[in-house]
C-alpha cells in the first residue's frame, strides 16, 4: 500500500516543472515577460519555440538568453538572481530607473512570480516572515504594484500542509489587489471580485481535493477541465 | 574641456568623512565601485549611511565595510547574501531601511534631476508606505517618496574620458547612471580612462556634467556571485 500510495501522490499533482509548463501556455507571441526567482525562472524552458518572446530581467536587460557555456561567463552580464546569463540577438541593456520605468509604465506584458500567500482579493505576500531575517523585497513591490497581468506560481499549500490561498493574507503584504491568476501544483485559478475561480485541475486532482486545500472562497462553476500539459 | 580627472582613488575621496551619506552603484557584485570601497575601508570612515541596492557579501563589496563596523545605516532593496549584515541587523547595531528596487532607483534619479519627490505605486498598502503621503491619480493609489540626499556618489563605469563622460557595460550599468549627479560630489572610477574625443558622443550614457571626479581604477576583481553555466550539446 505504501509504495502504491506514494506513487499515486506523485502522479496526481504537478511538480515545479509541471507548474512552469502550464504557465508557459500563458506566454503569448510578442510578449515582454518578467520572470521572478524560483519556479518562474523555469517557465523560460517551456515557452513554445514558434513564438517570439523577450525576457526582461529588472537589473537591466531585455532579451535575456540562457546560461553561458562554461568559460564564457561574464561578471558584467547577470540576471536579477545574480546568475551569469547571455544576451540574445536584439537584446538591450539599460539602467535601473529605465528598467523599472518599463515595469511601472506597464510596457512589460506579463509578470510571473512566486508567493508565500495570496488572498482572494488578489493581495500578495512574498517578501517577509515576521521573526525571520528579512532579506528585502527587491523589485517585487514595484512589479506587483505596476503590472496588469500577474501570474503567481506556487505550491497550493505550505510545508505544514496549510493553504496558501487565503481569505486574507497573514504575512506582511507585497502588494494589494494585484494578482490576476494563480497556477499551483493542484489547479489554475483566476482572482475575481467574488474569490478564487477554479479554471483547471491538475491531472488526477479532484475538485474536492482543491476545495480542501483552499482556505479562501473557491468558486466552482460547471465541469472543471483537467490541465492539458 | 573641463578636466575632471584626479590622480588616484585617495584624491577622488578627498573631503569624505565620518557620518556622511554615500550612494554606491552596483547590483549584487556587478558594477560595484571596487576601488572606492577599498579606499573607504582603508580610511576607516565611521558612522556612514550607505544607499546601495545590495550590501555585498561577507568578504567583498560593502561587506568589507560591514566587517569593520563602518556603516550605521543601510538603505537597500535586498540584503540576502551577507551573514555579518544579518548579525548586525538582528543585534540592532545596523539600521536598515528597505526600499523597493524601482523606488530606490527613482529616488536617486529624482535627486539627479531636481525633483524633490516622486509618486510611485510600489509599496502602496504595505508597511513601506506607512507614515507616507498617498494620493490617487486616475483611480490608482500612489505613495510619495522623497529624493535622496547624499554627500558622495561612488559609481563604476566601463569607459570614461577626462571630461567625465561615461559608458557602462552590460548589466553592470544598473544603478550607476542614476546615482551620477544625485550627490554633492560624484566620483566615477573606470576600467579605461581615455582622452576627450576618443569616445563617440553618440554612445555616451552619462554626460560629464554629472561627474565631478574621474579616475582610472585598478585591480578589478569583478567577482561573480552565482556562476551558472549550461553544458555544450553533444552532437
Amino acid at each position: 500500500m505504501g509504495f502504491w500510495g506514494l506513487n499515486l501522490q506523485i502522479i496526481k499533482m504537478l511538480d515545479k516543472n509541471g507548474i512552469a509548463k502550464r504557465i508557459a501556455q500563458e506566454v503569448k507571441d510578442g510578449y515582454y515577460v518578467n520572470l521572478g526567482i524560483g519556479i518562474p525562472t523555469l517557465v523560460a524552458n517551456f515557452v513554445r519555440d514558434d513564438i517570439e518572446v523577450e525576457f526582461q530581467s529588472e537589473n537591466g536587460i531585455l532579451g535575456m538568453g540562457p546560461f553561458p557555456f562554461e568559460g564564457e561567463e561574464d561578471p558584467d552580464l547577470i540576471n536579477a538572481g545574480k546568475q551569469t546569463i547571455t544576451a540574445l540577438p536584439g537584446a538591450s541593456y539599460f539602467d535601473s530607473a529605465m528598467s523599472f520605468g518599463m515595469i511601472r509604465g506597464q510596457h512589460v506584458d506579463l509578470t510571473i512570480l512566486g508567493a508565500m500567500e495570496v488572498a482572494e482579493n488578489g493581495d500578495i505576500a512574498n517578501w517577509k516572515i515576521p521573526g525571520k531575517m528579512v532579506k528585502g523585497m527587491g523589485g517585487a513591490m514595484d512589479l506587483v504594484a505596476s503590472a496588469e497581468n500577474i501570474i503567481v506560481a506556487m505550491m497550493h499549500t505550505n510545508r505544514e500542509g496549510e493553504s496558501k490561498l487565503l481569505k486574507k493574507c497573514s504575512l506582511p503584504l507585497t502588494g494589494v489587489g494585484c494578482v490576476t491568476k494563480i497556477v499551483t501544483n493542484l489547479a489554475v485559478l483566476e482572482v475575481t471580485d467574488k474569490g478564487f475561480k477554479l479554471l483547471e485541475r491538475a491531472p488526477g486532482v479532484s475538485v474536492e481535493e482543491i476545495k480542501e486545500a483552499t482556505e479562501g472562497t473557491l468558486i466552482v462553476e460547471g465541469e472543471i477541465p483537467e490541465m492539458a500539459i | 574641456m573641463i578636466n575632471k580627472t584626479v590622480r588616484n582613488v585617495s584624491e577622488a575621496l578627498e573631503g569624505a568623512h565620518d557620518g556622511m551619506t554615500f550612494m554606491l552603484g552596483g547590483f549584487g557584485l556587478s558594477g560595484i565601485p571596487e576601488n572606492a570601497i577599498s579606499e573607504l575601508v582603508r580610511l576607516n570612515l565611521k558612522n556612514l549611511t550607505c544607499i546601495s541596492n545590495n550590501a555585498g557579501v561577507d568578504d567583498f563589496g560593502l561587506g568589507l565595510l560591514l566587517q569593520k563596523k563602518q556603516i550605521d545605516k543601510m538603505v537597500s532593496s535586498y540584503v540576502g547574501e551577507n551573514a555579518e549584515f544579518e548579525r548586525q541587523m538582528l543585534s540592532g547595531e545596523l539600521e536598515v531601511e528597505l526600499t523597493p528596487q524601482g523606488t530606490l532607483a527613482a529616488k536617486c534619479q529624482a535627486a539627479q534631476q531636481g525633483f524633490p519627490a516622486i509618486y510611485t505605486p510600489a509599496g502602496y498598502g504595505t508597511e513601506v508606505a506607512m507614515g507616507k503621503e498617498t494620493r490617487e491619480f486616475n483611480g490608482k493609489m500612489y505613495v510619495l517618496e522623497e529624493a535622496y540626499k547624499a554627500d558622495f556618489a561612488f559609481v563604476k563605469a566601463w569607459k570614461g574620458d577626462k571630461a567625465g563622460n561615461l559608458i557602462f557595460k552590460g548589466t553592470a550599468r544598473n544603478f550607476n547612471p542614476v546615482m551620477c549627479g544625485a550627490a554633492t560630489i560624484t566620483v566615477a572610477e573606470v576600467e579605461e580612462l581615455v582622452e576627450p574625443g576618443e569616445l563617440d558622443p553618440n554612445q555616451i550614457h552619462i554626460p560629464g556634467i554629472f561627474v565631478q571626479r574621474i579616475f582610472q581604477g585598478k585591480n578589478y576583481e569583478k567577482r561573480i556571485e552565482q556562476r551558472t553555466v549550461r553544458q555544450k550539446e553533444t552532437l
